[in-house]
């Protein structure tokens, strides 16, 4: 393979590692965010999984825009069709994520808007939670693009029944890293309601895979053919059925890793059946795909660089200070 | 109504919004590394009580400015999709590597300092002040490097109508790069050192915390005395850089329609660019020349020497850049009076001089929006300096009305978050130091 395409396809599977990561940290709290009111009965549950979540939410949004600006600098033409085109939709999650991102600092300090922060905080992590995944169904079942790379469809564009699944099917990953984390990090009711809605989520994940499989059969093609999707199917399904397994023998930390396990396998078959494109257009000629939509080689190799130094440190640290916070959370003055 | 022009407005708001807050966490994360510092060696609570009271603030501060800057990460691609397509093979790699190396750095060990401080030994804990501090910095550079690229580009070609990255460290470290960023991090330093500042003031003026205040003030005050001057300093750096590298910016700043040799400085003016003139004008003569170039007769070229298409306009840069001096020099009368009091032993009791700290509290902020609308407004027609022009930069594909959409949108939920902001932000500076750190 020659340099600039090695680079490009590096470029490819690092920007999905970065999404992989922010699905998988972000995931819980955008989970215990959707379904605090769930969760929580009173404030002192509420305080708990505040807390929980409290020392990494920012962190892990820090993925998305890694994410961002990895996706600018490696493949532009994405970048920028994706973010002009499916401009409203955007700003939806954009002013999600802002209401969410103040939400639990507000919620601690104001006595009369409590309960305005409080669905800031479950709005704002449902929406987001929901769209990425309508978003990512666009982009790989194809989206209407002019000869210059432009968008042509409009808001309702995306409103179609792939992405709508794979959007449900998001919806799903992301509960699931949320109670599972929630039933890691508490202890008594929330942590027994946690449990049970594991369960409740565990049945709807697999028929909404199951959907997104029959789906997929009939908007897409060469999916059955695709041995690495295959592969990544398998990852899903154990993922999926060890997080009832360790439920059940009340293993917490294994049911979150394997329900991120899960979620690994999901962006692998996303991975698997979108390569080479970055953004399909439904005129395949028309489509970004990593060779005619990546800067330059120069750049892949200073980003790549960047990455190589930058990323293993961070992984390191991040580790570290989750390490700190391990076990289950404590009321002690601190955070919220 | 344009595109073009509402993007520019929304861009404008976003990010005008947006800079109120990494200024203070630039100026906060020095000042609690010096009092976790100091706590450390001279084991008097008294400073862990008053740095716990700015971590609180900081973490208040840094929900509302991430909040806020992720809105900014796709702002290009929302709203300037073009831009984003010509400049991707540069631009975006800053962005990603500020990411990386500093946003990680910031989140993840703001973390411990807010939720650890009974979790992790101290001397971690005063590692994590640094990283934060470290990290905030380090993605002050990151973020300076992708402004300056588009003042002063440089290790780039133009290769099928689109910039290509030549030379990594020649478009990083371009002509504006490092001036500017030390011109900005003290500028943060600053805005922190008057916060600090202000709040120690109101506590003295209520009698409340008088030693921690007495403490916060007298470092507060050397702070102001040391970030004002060198302030001055880089200021005029980086006036001498605007108008060797951007002379039309320096120009407009001036209110310099001729090219002159022994150019005046401009001390008072309403300029009339319609008709190439300034009313009610007061300069020192032959002094801007002086300034540049260190000679009382060198040349300084006037707007006119430019085409009438490439000038960027001169009210909005001229006020700007003019009001922000005012303010910079407003700062160094503040830090000798100040000084001046301390040294008399008066400081703690002149009520008037503290009251005024209280109130001088936004001034920094109001000098830094002006700064920036400067630096920003005087670039203009180009949003990519004699590269590309804005009116070229927007994105094609987003109709007007949901650009005006959603800056309504933007402007109603900026201004709730600023309503709430403000109100906690008052709260906790009520509550006071001790009752934090014991909470």
């Amino acid at each position: 393979m020659e340099t600039l395409a090695f680079l490009q396809n590096t470029w490819y599977i690092l920007i999905g590692v970065l999404l992989l990561g922010y699905a998988i940290l972000d995931g819980f709290d955008l989970g215990v965010g959707a379904l605090l009111p769930f969760l929580a009965k009173n404030k002192e549950d509420k305080r708990k999984l505040f807390n929980a979540v409290g020392p990494f939410w920012d962190g892990n949004e820090v993925w998305l825009l890694t994410g961002g600006g990895a996706l600018f600098a490696a493949f532009p033409h994405a970048y920028a069709t994706v973010f002009s085109g499916f401009y409203l939709a955007l700003m939806l999650v954009l002013f999600s994520l802002i209401f969410r991102a103040v939400s639990l600092e507000f919620w601690s300090y104001e006595e009369k808007g409590k309960t305005f922060w409080e669905w800031a905080f479950v709005i704002g992590s449902f929406l987001p939670a929901l769209l990425f995944g309508v978003a990512l169904g666009n982009v790989i079942v194809g989206v209407p693009l002019d000869g210059n790379m432009e968008f042509t469809g409009n808001f309702f564009t995306l409103l179609r029944p792939f992405p709508l699944v794979v959007g449900l099917l998001g919806l799903a990953a992301i509960l699931m890293q949320g109670v599972t984390y929630a039933a890691l990090k508490t202890t008594g009711e929330v942590q027994t309601r946690a449990k049970q809605l594991t369960n409740t989520i565990w049945i709807a994940f697999i028929a909404l895979f199951a959907l997104s499989f029959i789906v997929a059969l009939i908007f897409m093609s060469g999916i059955l053919t695709n041995v690495l999707a295959w592969i990544a199917a398998v990852v899903v399904l154990v993922g999926w059925y060890m997080v009832r397994v360790a439920v059940k023998k009340g293993k917490e930390g294994q049911a979150f890793l394997m329900s991120s396990l899960a979620f690994v396998g999901l962006w692998g078959i996303v991975g698997a059946i979108h390569f080479p494109n970055v953004v399909k257009a439904k005129d395949a000629a028309l489509s970004i795909t990593i060779y005619n939509g990546s800067s330059s080689q120069l750049s892949l190799t200073v980003m790549l660089i960047i990455a190589l130094i930058g990323m293993p440190v961070v992984i390191f640290y991040t580790a570290y200070v989750y390490k700190i916070f391990k076990g289950k959370v404590v009321l002690n003055g601190d955070g919220y | 109504m344009d595109v073009v022009l509402l993007s520019r407005i929304q861009f404008a708001f976003t990010i005008g919004f947006h800079f109120l807050f990494p200024p203070i966490t630039l100026g906060l994360t020095l000042i609690i590394f010096i009092l976790e510092v100091l706590y450390r060696k001279k084991r008097d609570e008294m400073y862990k009580n008053m740095s716990s009271l700015f971590v609180k603030i900081l973490g208040l501060v840094f929900v509302v400015g991430t909040a806020t800057g992720i809105v900014m990460e796709f702002a290009f691609g929302n709203n300037w999709s073009q831009y984003s397509r010509f400049v991707g093979d540069i631009f975006g790699a800053p962005l990603a590597a500020e990411g990386i190396f500093a946003f990680f750095l910031e989140s993840v060990f703001l973390g411990v300092l807010v939720f650890g401080r009974k979790k992790v030994s101290e001397k971690f804990y005063l590692l994590s002040a640094f990283l934060v501090f470290f990290g905030s910095h380090l993605s002050g550079l990151w973020i300076i490097i992708a402004n300056s690229w588009m003042q002063t580009p440089a290790g780039f070609a133009i290769e099928g109508g689109r910039a290509v990255l030549t030379s990594f460290f020649d478009a990083a470290l371009n002509h504006s790069t490092l001036i500017r960023f030390s011109h900005t991090i003290v500028s943060g330093w600053i805005t922190g050192a008057f916060m600090t500042a202000g709040i120690s003031a109101w506590y003295l003026l209520k009698k409340r915390h008088q030693e921690l205040a007495k403490m916060t003030l007298k470092l507060s005050m050397i702070l102001i005395v040391i970030t004002s001057l060198l302030e001055l300093g880089l200021g005029h750096a980086h006036s001498v850089q605007v108008a060797k590298t951007q002379p039309e910016k320096m120009a407009a700043f001036e209110a310099l329609y001729d090219t002159q040799q022994g150019a005046p400085l401009t001390l008072f003016a309403i300029p009339d660019a319609k008709n190439q003139k300034n009313h009610l004008y007061i300069g020192i003569p032959k002094m801007l020349s002086f300034l540049i170039y260190f000679d009382f007769d060198a040349e300084v070229k006037g707007l006119n020497d430019f085409p009438e298409d490439e000038r960027p306009p001169v009210f909005l840069p001229f006020v700007s850049y003019h009001v922000m001096i005012i303010l910079g020099s407003l700062f160094i009368a503040i830090a000798f009076f100040g000084t001046y009091l301390l040294a008399k032993k008066k400081l703690w009791n002149t009520k008037w001089y503290l009251t005024a700290l209280v109130w001088a509290i936004p001034l920094p902020h109001i000098a830094i929006q002006f700064g920036w609308i400067a630096a920003e407004v005087g670039r203009q027609p180009w949003v990519v300096y004699r590269v590309l022009r804005t009116a070229d930069a927007a994105s094609v594909v987003v109709p007007a009305w949901q650009i005006l959409f959603t800056l309504i949108m933007f402007a109603i939920i900026y201004t709730l978050l600023f309503i709430v902001f403000m109100r906690i932000l008052l709260k906790i500076i009520r509550k006071g130091p001790e009752e934090i750190a014991t909470a």
